[in-house]
């Protein structure tokens, strides 16, 4: 009876101990909300020094004091959008991942959906001139065709 | 028959483009600073902790700003050169610590010779960063009004000095 | 000696290559059979000889021979056997060989398994395939040699880049160039029928079995990177849109164009020259990823280290290659002509514009990779355009497809109703209206993901409906089995590969749009959470391993207070290049992965540790190994199977020669 008294006492007092040592594990960042502007920011900047990373993902020490710039600037009230601006001040428009819409870049952001409009007028305008263009083949090879594809069933509506 | 022609024709200028760019390194990153006024700072001299430095003090004179720590490997490089261009005495330099440990710095001037009319000490690197500095050794060229004219990124050699330094170093004392 | 050997076969494969290239093509303009018979034993040697080359590389590291200068540069005698014989392809040289290698293997193949091409075509294929293999063994020869030596020889190498120690190193690289390569018989296939002047439906059955097994390789090399990026990198992420990545989604996307382009010239006998375009476009896009991984033009994690002269080099084969290429086809095909007809609505303008949309994104992820360089090369300045860019113009771009994807086979060859394709779809399309409806009541503020939700659904369930429909579609009384097994394989490898996509626009949109991720400071004892699991760290340890030493974490994962697994992720340090690196920790599981990465230790004993919940993402590698599934499939259709067609024709007899379809 002591025996199980004891040992539950012991339970008791480990499952006490190990919630007073055990924490729930604190966030890297002093603010959580802060940190997701932090990340939302440094993941749209470009390492300088390793270059195929973003500054959020970069362990480069430039990348960390950048980061933390970023933070502190926060911090203390500064918009995205001028924190960008401060970034591109010191390192020019080859730190931001998302090219700035300027004259030399209309062609990168909207080269994309002209492609996609130009070509599908372009096949469009095709289309309706070929109706007029393409004759069938010749009613002989018709015959024979059919001949040859009635011999084998596999091509009837097949890829 | 024409438009059969224009995926050639689309190619050629590809290659073109190609071509120049083989002659390009994507991973130099001009500065925007150029022709503006260079960045303010107040920093402490390395040698001298009780006195400080800005850019200010070197207004009325063609200036070079060097970044240089003793940690960087390719500083050792292009030294011995910023060493015999300071003998001749044609334009003051100034280095700019960055990230170094004071005593580290110091040794290394006294190790190996200081070319510098003096160092200022950029212990976290925020005035590095300030002047779009990304990789040392970086040297700036900086002239009366105190505007950046021109930022040569990696180790000094002659040739960078003979063939863009030296030129434009006179271009901006005659001015 | 063996690299000595190596070396001698390459030359050996050269003058072969040569032979090869050159006189099949001038025999098959001046009718000189004996010169066109050259080719299958040409082939057959370069094999022999580019295989030895390759062996003896392979030799070379396995055996530590650090006499050889590439040997040195990319393995150590710690390294483990499957990793040294990865390591012949971890750098420049060895992987140009492997290159190589699998062009002989893709040449032996087609010279082997083509016994119904006339003589002439043949020989010009093999020739034009043979022109390539010149190029590359003269600039592994000349400039790129594996097997220079190294004197005096190295005590040790300087070991494989720990990030290429993995098994992801062993598959991707072959399986990827597997599918570059291939790609050059569909251009070989191309140009042949160039210049023959003859471009028909018979031509595009014979390429169509090559592209789609090429294109299958390709589709599995890309994933394998993009798994293999997930686990290895440690930050969970699969996609980068750097530039070596988008150098192979390009022919990729390309490629889709062209087995869907193919399908319409060999059925109908239509878009004749813009396949040929199409397969020169692909296989060009292939060596223009060559040219940018290996010359230093653009900045990338894979770029190999880099030399202006060997850039200079392959941008003239290029030119040369390319522009050879177009300007035969600027010629040559004006005089070929049109083709069947069909009507403003038919699967043939379906599939046009399929084309036309997959071009575009082919030529978005072109200029976003490429603007850089133009915008330098112009003086104008240096920009940066990185996944924030690629996201923002891909994904719109990509919708339109996803949207017809489900309504292409819904439409008629030649002449078909619109009403009738709307007819027979109402159904899906109210499901996939009321499917969105629900789901933007989970997911309300990600309007992005109700959509991915949304088009998944419809892709799912109109490929369903229209198999029912095919399958319904026979004599009553016929058994299940007979009725999948009438249609033809390459229908089923067509339903296959567009579930696929749906499957992987699933994963996609899951992943990116409900993904969390938790970075904290942990000490042994800590707990955390992300989506509803719970992280505790229970143990730290010092492991060895045979080339690094790290340290272990072990943490347990709980959800709802029941035990889900043990998870433990290792910080290794290579012992060679001092080199740390993280071995994330994952849990897959078919709704979900769990993600454990140790970043830096802190003081007192803590370490940064990442977690993440990515529901779905195994969708994705499912989606990829689906979609290339249903590539294999197309392609082990019966008409390309020499002995089943055997077999159907013993049974029928058929006017030989000249079949049309």
């Amino acid at each position: 009876m002591r025996k199980i008294f004891l040992g539950c006492i012991l339970a008791i007092l480990t499952s006490i101990s190990t919630s007073i040592y055990a924490d729930e594990a604190k966030s890297v960042a002093a603010d959580p909300v802060l940190e997701q502007r932090v990340h939302a920011i440094t993941e749209e900047l470009r390492c300088l020094v390793c270059q195929n990373q973003t500054i959020a993902d970069s362990h480069a020490d430039l990348a960390i004091d950048l980061k933390n710039q970023v933070r502190e600037k926060l911090a203390q009230g500064m918009s995205d959008k001028d924190i960008l601006d401060y970034m591109v001040q010191r390192y020019g428009d080859f730190v931001l991942y998302r090219p700035p819409v300027k004259s030399t870049t209309w062609l990168l952001w909207f080269g994309p959906f002209l492609l996609m409009l130009g070509g599908l007028a372009f096949l469009a305008w095709k289309l309706s001139r070929r109706e007029s263009d393409v004759a069938d083949l010749p009613a002989a090879e018709m015959q024979r065709a059919a001949e040859l594809l009635g011999a084998s069933s596999e091509t009837k509506e097949s890829l | 028959m024409k438009r059969f022609l224009l995926p050639l024709i689309a190619f050629v200028a590809l290659v073109v483009f190609l071509g120049v760019g083989l002659h390009r390194d994507p991973r130099e990153v001009p500065s925007p600073l150029v022709g503006k006024p260079a960045p303010n700072f107040s920093l402490t001299q390395l040698q001298a902790p009780e006195k400080t430095i800005s850019p200010k003090d070197m207004e009325g004179k063609v200036w070079l700003l060097n970044v240089w720590a003793s940690w960087c490997v390719a500083c050792r490089e292009e030294h011995p050169i910023l060493l015999d261009f300071s003998k001749l005495g044609v334009v003051p330099i100034v280095g700019l610590n960055y990230k170094d440990g004071r005593k580290e710095g110091v040794d290394l001037l006294q190790q190996f010779g200081d070319p510098y009319q003096l160092s200022a000490f950029d212990a976290d690197g925020r005035v590095g960063i300030d002047y779009g500095v990304y990789g040392v050794p970086e040297t700036f060229v900086i002239d009366k009004r105190g505007v950046i004219r021109y930022k040569h990124i990696g180790p000094v050699t002659p040739e960078v000095l003979s063939d863009k330094l030296i030129p434009l170093i006179k271009e901006l004392n005659r001015a | 000696m063996i690299p000595e050997l190596g070396n001698f076969s390459v030359i050996l494969a050269l003058c072969l290559a040569l032979i090869q290239g050159i006189l099949p093509i001038a025999g098959s303009f001046k009718g000189n059979a004996r010169w066109m018979a050259l080719a299958r034993p040409a082939a057959a040697g370069q094999f022999v000889f580019v295989t030895f080359a390759f062996a003896c590389l392979v030799y070379s590291f396995v055996t530590n021979d650090f006499s050889v200068s590439y040997v040195a540069s990319n393995s150590n005698s710690l390294l483990p056997l499957y990793y040294r014989v990865a390591g012949t392809w971890g750098g420049h040289e060895g992987s140009l060989l492997l290159w190589i290698e699998m062009l002989a293997v893709w040449t032996f193949a087609v010279s082997l398994f083509s016994r119904q091409l006339p003589e002439e075509t043949l020989a010009r294929v093999v020739g034009v395939m043979g022109l390539i293999s010149i190029g590359f063994l003269c600039f592994l020869l000349f400039t790129s040699n594996p097997f220079d030596r190294l004197l005096p020889a190295a005590a040790d190498g300087r070991d494989l880049n720990p990030l290429l120690q993995d098994f992801g190193m062993i598959v991707h690289p072959p399986l990827l160039y597997m599918g570059y390569v291939g790609f050059s018989v569909a251009f070989s296939f191309a140009i042949a029928a160039l210049m023959g002047g003859q471009l028909d439906a018979a031509w595009a059955r014979w390429s169509r079995p090559w592209t789609l097994v090429a294109w299958m390789f390709l589709t599995l090399g890309i994933f394998l990177g993009s798994f293999w990026a997930y686990y290895e990198l440690g930050w969970g992420g699969w996609w980068f849109w750097d530039a070596v990545e988008n150098a192979s989604f390009m022919p990729w996307l390309v490629g889709t164009a062209l087995i869907h382009s193919l399908a319409v010239t060999e059925k109908r006998g239509s878009f004749k020259n813009w396949t040929v375009l199409l397969a020169i476009i692909a296989f060009s896009l292939s060596l223009l990823g060559t040219f940018l991984v290996r010359s230093g033009v653009l900045t990338s994690v894979h770029a190999f280290a880099t030399d202006p002269r060997r850039g200079l080099f392959i941008l003239v084969f290029l030119a040369i290659v390319i522009g050879g290429s177009l300007t035969l086809y600027a010629w040559r095909a004006p005089k070929v002509g049109l083709g069947g007809k069909f009507s403003l609505v038919s699967r043939e303008s379906m599939l046009l514009v399929n084309n036309v949309l997959l071009l575009a994104a082919a030529g978005t992820v072109f200029l976003g990779t490429l603007y850089p360089l133009f915008l330098d090369a112009l003086n104008l300045g240096k920009i940066s355009v990185g996944p924030p860019y690629f996201e923002t113009v891909f994904v719109p771009l990509m919708l339109p497809v996803l949207l017809l994807l489900a309504v292409g086979p819904f439409v008629r060859w030649k002449s078909a109703s619109f009403a009738d394709v709307l007819r027979r779809l109402r159904w899906v399309a109210l499901a996939a209206l009321v499917f969105a409806v629900i789901a933007w009541l989970f997911f309300a503020p990600s309007p992005l993901v109700v959509l991915g939700v949304t088009f998944t659904v419809w892709i799912l369930l109109a490929t369903a409906s229209h198999m029912i429909e095919r399958l319904k579609h026979a004599p009553v009384g016929t058994s299940l089995w007979r009725r999948i097994a009438s249609q033809p394989r390459s229908y089923w490898g067509m339903l296959v590969a567009h579930a696929g996509v749906g499957i992987f626009v699933l994963g996609v949109t899951m992943v990116k749009g409900t993904e969390t991720s938790n970075d904290v400071n942990m000490r042994v004892g800590d707990t955390t959470s992300a989506g509803g699991y719970t992280f505790r760290f229970t143990d730290l340890q010092q492991v060895t391993g045979p080339n690094y030493t790290a340290m272990r974490g072990t943490f347990d994962v709980t959800r709802n207070g029941s035990k889900v697994t043990t998870m433990t992720p290792e910080k290794r340090l290579f012992t060679v290049q001092q080199m740390p690196m993280t071995e994330a920790a994952i849990d897959r599981g078919f709704s979900r992965d769990l993600y454990i990465s140790l970043g830096e230790p802190g003081d007192k004993g803590t370490w940064v540790v990442r977690v993440q919940h990515k529901p779905f993402v195994s969708w994705i590698w499912a989606g990829c190994l689906i979609i290339a599934f249903g590539g294999f499939l197309a392609a082990s259709d019966r008409r390309y199977r020499l002995h089943a067609r055997k077999r159907a024709q013993a049974a029928v007899p058929v006017r030989p020669a000249n079949v049309l379809a």
